[in-house]
């Protein structure tokens, strides 16, 4: 693109090369948003038709969508944005990506180098800024070190455990030419060498484990999914070879099959009652891909006391962080459970667990997400399994707000591959789903995605609706509209003596009005007998919708492991009464 | 179990703290000190001291030294997190390791007249610390040593007069042939 050279093709400007390096990595969609500091490249965007960039409204919207873009596609979501606030804007995305340990590329554009330091316009310390909240980062002063930064911020934001990386480039080196040289071998960070493959003798050890266990849990996260299909081929397999009892953490949701015989359901804070209990009594414990969060632990010293810990990580620091293992193995989990796999069906052990299985179904028999139902105002949980029926057999990504919506979401549609399911984990990050749907619908243009929302939630990114709309990116908002912040009014129910401080949804749009103000589709339920034409009539509809659906204010998110408990201290729904509720939680003031 | 309700998990620890002295080896790229000194405030982990100074010219790399103190469980952590750092090659526990040497050089002004100069210039001799200046009524002594030792020193210069102290931090070796 550049016309600064005829001899030579790699000579280009420091903005061609972004896009040039862009389409070498096979990028084929960017988010972002323009200012003075990115302008060189986006006259590069202009001029060419591989890269298709999707303007967002604001760029944390850029953020999650590339975020949602990449959980649903497995390949790395790319980002554009200016200088000073554009930056800024990006921290909270780039440290959910972090957390949830997305691979991210985000190019940032900076002032002149010669400005550098000067509190010039729209000046921000990005690299420092976004140090602690990405893998790595690197400002570019030398446009002839641009190529080699770029392969090496794909490289690392895509090996390991994946995570968001940022390249800060002046507006200067933008301008500047040199030399550009496509991705090579030697692109990798010369002192970053993630470790692929497992100990063959902690493999062994985790065998013999395996082979001998009465009441083994198999317990994955998501590095199953950020392993890639093989790794959720393999589990399965793994499942079906040893017959033992699988759950998995929000994040590794779909890597085993909802409807599939050993399924438990999530386990953790509000995960299901044999999940819970299966953690607790085994005597051996499977980790895969998982970190040991303290959503999952509870009290660390009363989590799973009789048992010997596995756990498969690729990334050493997740080892004996919360909790202390006895066969770490560091490694790919597809590559590891490969190899473990292999060395489960060569030992020719089959270990009985019927008992154990036994014991398993008393705790299923408890019914752990048993609601109420009622005839007159929608159940929240009801409309999330409608939703999950009526679009059962379709090609469905579900991504999710952060809120008592996002946990009803996670016990009640089952997913049943991996890439199917996005949610803000780590950071929780309320206004994630929304363009999260919108990165996940531009990957897969037809398919039918659905963010399930909270009426507040939604409100924090709601300006991104206007891109659906430019984009024809027909995303559904499905809105559990209980007219509060309910997660928050749930802890304060349950923790600070029913003081219901600003968690009110007070002055709440009208959702179908905003609907037709961006152009999009609104529907309005509050009737549990209109719920399922409702859907129907949203799923027909080919443009982006946003679905008030009414449901019981007052409900609460059960199971729940209340603090300090452990995982056999559950509060289960049908004894959620006010007095085990003020038991079990009954102590001091909230600290937090 | 009578934590304040909350929806974190809170418990005490009671694991007793141990200080380790850690060897890590970096590539020296703009930033990397920053990263380095970030994780450790921003995990909470202490540091006692830290030196740092190019080791390798042509390699571009450099070597760190840090003391630090935690939990056995929180000096593991420690050692991770800095070995996934992108800029790291390596990260040693000299401490582990067991037979590292460890010195530190310091600079201690003291003033003082008559008997206590005395003083100064004999116990300057017993710790072998060298005159780097001196005037009528001052001396600037360089020793170096295990950390206790200059701590030692400089305590016994405090009765005497001690002004002030620079000190470099602890840089750490691993005895026998190999290098890291
Ligand atoms: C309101 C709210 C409530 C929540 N309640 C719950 C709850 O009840 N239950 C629950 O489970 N979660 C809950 N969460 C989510 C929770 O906070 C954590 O995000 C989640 O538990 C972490 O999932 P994970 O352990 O699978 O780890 P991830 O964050 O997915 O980490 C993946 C792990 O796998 C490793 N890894 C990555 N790639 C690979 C690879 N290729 N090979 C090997 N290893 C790899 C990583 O190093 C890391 O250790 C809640 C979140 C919110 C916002
Ligand atoms: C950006 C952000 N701010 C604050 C919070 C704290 N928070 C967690 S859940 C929640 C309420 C969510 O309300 P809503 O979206 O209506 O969902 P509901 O719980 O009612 O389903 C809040 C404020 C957060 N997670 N993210």
């Amino acid at each position: 693109m550049s016309e600064s050279n005829n001899h030579d093709p790699n000579q280009m400007t420091g903005a061609a090369m972004i896009v040039r390096a862009l389409k070498d990595h096979g990028v084929e969609h960017i988010f972002g948003y323009p200012g003075g500091a990115v302008l060189p490249i986006y006259d590069e965007i202009f001029q060419q038709d591989d890269v298709e960039h999707i303007l967002v409204r604001h760029e944390q919207g850029a953020g999650h969508a590339a975020e949602g873009y990449a959980r649903s596609t497995g390949k790395p979501g790319v980002v554009l944005v200016t200088s000073g606030p554009g930056a800024t804007n990006m921290v909270t995305p780039l440290t959910d990506a972090l957390m949830d340990s997305i691979p991210l590329v985000c190019i940032t554009g900076q002032v002149p180098t010669h400005l550098i330091g000067n509190d010039a316009f729209q000046e921000c310390d990005t690299v420092g800024i976004t140090r602690p909240c990405t893998k790595h980062n690197w400002l570019v002063r030398d446009v002839n070190d641009l190529a080699r930064v770029l392969h090496e911020a794909f490289y690392v934001a895509t090996s390991g455990r994946p995570g968001p990386v940022v390249v800060d480039v002046p507006k200067d080196v933008q301008f500047a030419t040199g030399t550009y040289h496509p991705p090579q071998k030697t692109d990798v960070h010369v002192s970053y060498m993630p470790r692929v493959k497992g100990d063959p003798e902690q493999i062994r050890k985790a065998v013999a484990l395996l082979t001998t266990a009465k009441r083994p849990v198999i317990y994955s996260g998501g590095g199953v999914v950020n392993s890639g299909p093989d790794a959720s081929r393999l589990l399965r397999e793994l499942v079906a070879e040893t017959g033992f009892p699988i759950t998995s953490t929000l994040m590794g949701l779909g890597a085993y099959p909802a409807s599939g015989r050993n399924w438990l359901g999530m386990l953790g804070m509000h995960g299901t009652y044999e999940a819970n209990m299966a953690m607790h009594d085994c005597d051996v414990m499977l980790c895969v891909g998982a970190r040991f969060d303290d959503r999952i632990t509870g009290r660390t010293d009363a989590f799973s006391p009789g048992s010997k810990k596995i756990h498969i990580d690729i990334d050493p620091s997740s080892i004996n962080k919360n909790i202390r293992v006895d066969v770490p193995i560091i490694g790919d989990v597809a590559n590891v459970l490969g190899d473990l796999l292999a060395a489960f069906k060569a030992s020719g052990k089959q270990p009985k667990i019927d008992p154990w299985w036994f014991e398993i179904g008393r705790w299923r028999a408890r019914n752990s997400l048993a609601y109420r139902r009622n005839d007159d105002v929608i159940m929240p949980q009801h409309a999330i399994q409608r939703l999950f029926e009526l679009t059962r057999g379709r090609d469905t990504y579900i991504t999710t707000e952060v809120g008592q919506h996002q946990m009803w979401a996670a016990q009640f549609f089952g997913f049943e591959e991996p890439h199917r399911w996005m949610t803000s984990g780590g950071l929780g990050t309320m206004g994630y789903g929304l363009p999260a749907a919108l990165g996940v619908q531009v990957a897969h243009r037809d398919s039918l995605v659905i963010d399930i929302a909270g009426d507040a939630s939604v409100q924090m990114t709601m300006q991104e609706m206007s891109t659906a709309v430019q984009y024809d990116l027909p995303i559904k908002i499905f809105i559990l509209n209980n007219q509060y912040m309910g997660m928050v009014r749930q802890w304060q129910q349950l923790l600070h003596g029913n003081r219901l401080s600003h968690s009110y949804s007070e002055a709440l749009p009208d959702f179908v009005k905003l609907a037709d103000a961006f152009g999009c589709v609104g529907f309005r339920v509050s009737k549990p007998g209109d719920l399922d034409g409702a859907i129907e009539d949203m799923i027909k509809v080919r443009k982006p919708v946003l679905f008030d659906c009414n449901v019981a204010a007052l409900e609460n998110c059960f199971p729940m492991i209340p603090s300090g408990k452990a995982h056999n201290e559950m509060l289960l729904p049908a004894e959620a009464n006010d007095d085990a509720t003020a038991k079990a939680f009954a102590g001091g003031k909230a600290l937090v | 179990m009578n934590q304040p309700a909350s929806a974190y998990f809170m418990e005490d620890r009671h694991d007793p703290n141990e200080t380790h002295t850690l060897s890590v080896l970096v590539q020296n790229e703009p930033g990397v000190l920053a990263r380095v000194i970030g994780l450790f405030s921003g995990r909470g982990y202490n540091i006692e001291s830290l030196t740092v100074s190019e080791t390798e010219h042509a390699r571009h790399m450099s070597r760190i030294t840090i003391v630090t103190t935690g939990t056995p469980m929180v000096i593991q952590q420690i050692k991770h997190q800095l070995d996934r750092m992108i800029p790291v090659y390596q990260v040693v526990d000299m401490t582990l390791t067991g037979r590292s040497i460890e010195r530190e050089l310091a600079m201690v002004k003291v003033k003082g007249s008559g008997d206590q100069r005395i003083e100064a210039m004999r116990l300057a001799e017993v710790f072998r610390a060298r005159v780097v200046d001196a005037t009528n009524e001052s001396f600037v002594f360089e020793i170096t040593g295990g950390t206790s030792k200059i701590d030692q020193f400089v305590s016994l210069m405090v009765p005497i007069g001690l002004v002030e102290v620079s000190r470099t931090g602890v840089a750490a070796i691993s005895r026998g042939p190999e290098g890291m």
